[in-house]
């Protein structure tokens, strides 16, 4: 008996052991990315990254993953990471938090960026230039609570339109959780309406993810700036002078495209802390930040 | 004239119970509202019969940390439990647990996350401190519950001490260990749970697979998931425990560094009200304070309590059909065999899946949340009151068939089919929350609205509510059992 436990506990022991901790000590350069869409593939997208700011800025740098927007944010003002793949809002709610962090790459389009409103066929809605007065009293999902293109946007939009909350303008407002997942649930029906990032939409329908018989875009909102890169304003003190800069560098010269498909990006260019003012504003319109 | 003889104190109670669970499932938002749900269906069948076990990232890593968290959380709170269990008699120490217990482990997990980050810390302590709290309460109702009569075998002038190792201990030791094991299955059921939010449990994994709709690799870390606990009582032997606990604060990375500054700043700044915090003022305040209550308090709390009386009736009805699955007085024991493994899965499959994919196949509503409770508990108590058949003997004579069900064995289990319930009631509450998570516009909706916003002073406020509610159902479910004289100990089985 005793031995068959030994056994046993040996067992379960090893398969305890098999696999590497990885703990991150405090000199590592660590930098995190809000799980906006395909989670299963971030460690992947990402440590590829890692390697290459690794190899470029002479330090070691690692990628942890986090599960909601607001851990992304919160883990960076801990200073448990200090570098960030943010969207618009968590960009801005980060920077609030930690004094002296500032944007500092963002992707080539995305002052230019665009949500779209997709609805099932069967609500009979259709593709319009003006915003779409029929999505009222339909169901309607959101993506992540914390998401700009899914959330914030979006509910700008829906609240200048019709003056009301979302939850007085449709029968049942959901939140999907990512952009994905938004798609699939008003391809399903469990919801009539939703609000997408027009990237993944357009990705997910160029792949044939999407049976556009069933779902199909119905209106793109006008643009507003989204995603960056933010540092914290402690790195120079923590990893020598100049290495805000230092990274800064390496990220706008990052010309690998498998690399930049993790984001996906074509290339990356400077951002400044101002190119997202009006996203604080409109936070702060809808009562999104205090 | 006849006389109507008087209503028994449990057929009214159980009246009472299910004219409130209907009254609230008139008001209460049940819907079937999806379109084309049998697409996805289709696609959840297929990929539950094809397993991939490869798809996931260092999934022995999650496994092990899976355990780790759970053998850490579950031995730190049998300590303090039982610590907390000694000083019992303190209405301080009472009140302090009734508190801790009453929040959910994902909600601790929520604020250590603030605190600790993700930090091997964050996820032993969202197991430890409400597992202590409830730990004390169990423990401490054994000891009460023990023989008196050795103590007065003691000669005068024995210390408390050892009055307490010597006397005490040897009764209730057996009792101790079959409630710590049985926590700790439950502590592996919280830690798998806890990845949801973030730590590097089954979890984590589990839910971006179902977010993503990957339904092969959901299917692989359920099966892995039912093994671990499946096999726990094969693997977890006593002798062997301070091995496993090594291993388990071994594997670990608490490298993480985490500041006191950021503990202090959680606790002294980011917990204020924010109009208190930024200066606004008294009346700013109360004007806070009543946004917080009229737009997010009282209709999360109508929807905690509509759900909560709603799962806990039908959880009731439920047990009534499933119990026969296991009991040697009714089925035989082919039969029992298939009824212990569909009663494993049902319980072990935590409530949050069963809610995700009734959500994808009936859209959004109540009625995925009311299932997967129902389903979850149902399966739970169904086994105790099932395993409890297993004491009863009957008659040689006995009727057989559905005579026998009705008027020999159903009479017979009510009463500690009762007190389960009651007993599972604060628990089925608890258990709201993490459905608010999934959009189910509980209390539990909105505090994780707030910790999206990263707003810790309304997550505060409303897990403050949160834990009010649970201690006024305890206290309810506890004059009720008094009342109607139901022992609770078959829970502490």
């Amino acid at each position: 008996m005793m031995v068959r436990s030994v056994l046993a506990a040996a067992g379960v022991f090893a398969l305890m052991q098999a696999p590497v901790a990885t703990p991150v000590v405090a000199a590592d350069f660590v930098f995190t990315a809000i799980p906006d869409q395909d989670e299963t593939q971030l460690r992947k997208r990402f440590g590829k990254v890692a390697k290459y700011l690794t190899k470029s800025l002479g330090v070691t740098v690692k990628y942890v993953p986090v599960k909601s927007y607001a851990a992304a944010v919160t883990a960076f003002r801990n200073n448990q990471v200090q570098l960030a793949w943010f969207g618009g809002l968590s960009g801005v709610r980060a920077r609030e938090l930690v004094k002296g962090s500032r944007a500092i790459a963002q992707g080539k389009k995305d002052p230019f960026f665009e949500t779209f409103f997709i609805a099932h066929k069967s609500t009979g809605l259709k593709p319009s230039k003006a915003f779409p007065k029929g999505i009222a009293g339909r169901t309607f999902t959101f993506g992540s609570k914390g998401s700009t293109s899914g959330r914030l946007m979006p509910e700008f939009h829906i609240r200048s339109a019709f003056g009301k909350l979302p939850n007085k303008v449709f029968k049942k407002v959901g939140f999907s959780g990512n952009h994905s997942r938004t798609i699939a649930l008003v391809q399903s029906g469990a919801y009539e309406v939703g609000a997408v990032n027009y990237k993944v939409w357009n990705r997910e329908v160029k792949s044939g993810k999407v049976d556009t018989s069933k779902v199909s875009l119905i209106w793109k909102t006008p643009p507003y700036p989204d995603y960056q890169w933010t540092i914290r304003g402690d790195v120079n003190k923590q990893f020598g002078k100049g290495f805000g800069k230092k990274v800064q560098n390496s990220l706008l010269t990052m010309n690998d495209p498998d690399l930049l498909k993790s984001f996906p990006r074509a290339g990356f260019i400077a951002a400044t802390n101002s190119d997202y003012a009006p996203i604080k504003e409109t936070a702060k319109k809808i009562g999104l930040i205090d | 004239m006849t006389v109507r003889p008087e209503p028994s104190p449990l057929a009214r109670t159980t009246t009472t119970f299910v004219g409130i669970a209907i009254l609230c499932l008139i008001f209460a938002d049940v819907a079937i509202s999806t379109v084309d749900p049998w697409q996805e269906f289709n696609r959840m069948l297929l990929g539950l019969v094809t397993p991939d076990f490869y798809a996931t990232d260092s999934v022995t890593q999650a496994i092990a940390y899976t355990l780790a968290f759970a053998l850490l959380g579950v031995a730190l709170a049998n300590v303090m439990g039982l610590f907390l269990a000694l000083l019992f008699f303190s209405r301080i120490v009472r009140t302090g647990c009734a508190v801790i217990r009453a929040v959910h482990e994902l909600f601790w997990a929520l604020i250590f996350l603030q605190m600790f980050g993700l930090s091997p810390l964050t996820g032993v302590l969202a197991i430890a401190i409400p597992y202590s709290g409830i730990i004390a309460k169990v423990y401490a109702e054994i000891l009460e519950e023990a023989n008196p009569a050795p103590l007065k075998t003691i000669p005068a002038g024995t210390s408390r001490a050892s009055a307490f190792i010597f006397v005490r201990m040897p009764d209730v030791w057996a009792h101790f260990r079959s409630y710590s094991m049985y926590r700790l299955e439950c502590g592996i059921r919280s830690s798998a749970v806890l990845g949801f939010i973030g730590l590097p449990t089954l979890g984590f994994h589990l839910e971006t697979a179902f977010k993503e709709g990957q339904y092969s690799e959901v299917s692989a870390l359920l099966i892995l998931f039912y093994l671990v606990i499946a096999t726990m009582r094969i693997w977890m032997k006593r002798p062997l425990m301070p091995i496993y606990l090594i291993g388990a604060a071994a594997i670990l990375p608490w490298g993480v560094a985490f500041s006191f500054s950021n503990i202090v700043r959680f606790l002294t700044e980011d917990i204020v009200p924010h109009p208190l915090r930024s200066g606004a003022g008294m009346e700013a305040f109360w004007d806070w304070l009543h946004m917080m209550v009229i737009d997010q308090a009282v209709p999360g709390t109508i929807a905690t309590v509509q759900l909560t009386m709603i799962a806990l009736v039908a959880t009731g009805f439920l047990t009534i059909v499933l119990f026969p699955l296991i009991s040697p007085l009714l089925l035989g024991k082919a039969s029992r065999f298939c009824g212990h493994v569909f009663l494993v899965v049902a319980r072990s499959t935590p409530e949050y899946i069963l809610a995700f994919v009734l959500l994808q196949l009936w859209g959004p509503s109540m009625l995925p949340a009311i299932v997967a409770l129902t389903l979850h508990n149902g399966a739970i108590i169904g086994h105790l009151v099932g395993r409890y058949t297993e004491t009863v003997s009957l008659r040689q004579d006995a009727a057989t068939g559905f005579n026998r069900y009705f008027y020999e064995v159903l009479p017979r289990v009510y009463r500690p089919m009762l007190a389960l319930l009651f007993y599972r009631w604060e628990v089925i509450m608890r258990e709201t929350a993490i459905l608010g998570i999934l959009g189910i516009a509980t209390l539990g909706f909105y505090v994780d609205s707030a910790f999206a916003d990263l707003r810790f002073d309304r997550a505060m406020l409303l897990i403050g509510i949160t834990a009010l509610l649970n201690i006024g159902v305890d206290a309810i479910s506890r004059s009720v059992r008094t009342r109607l004289r139901l022992q609770t100990s078959l829970e502490q089985q």
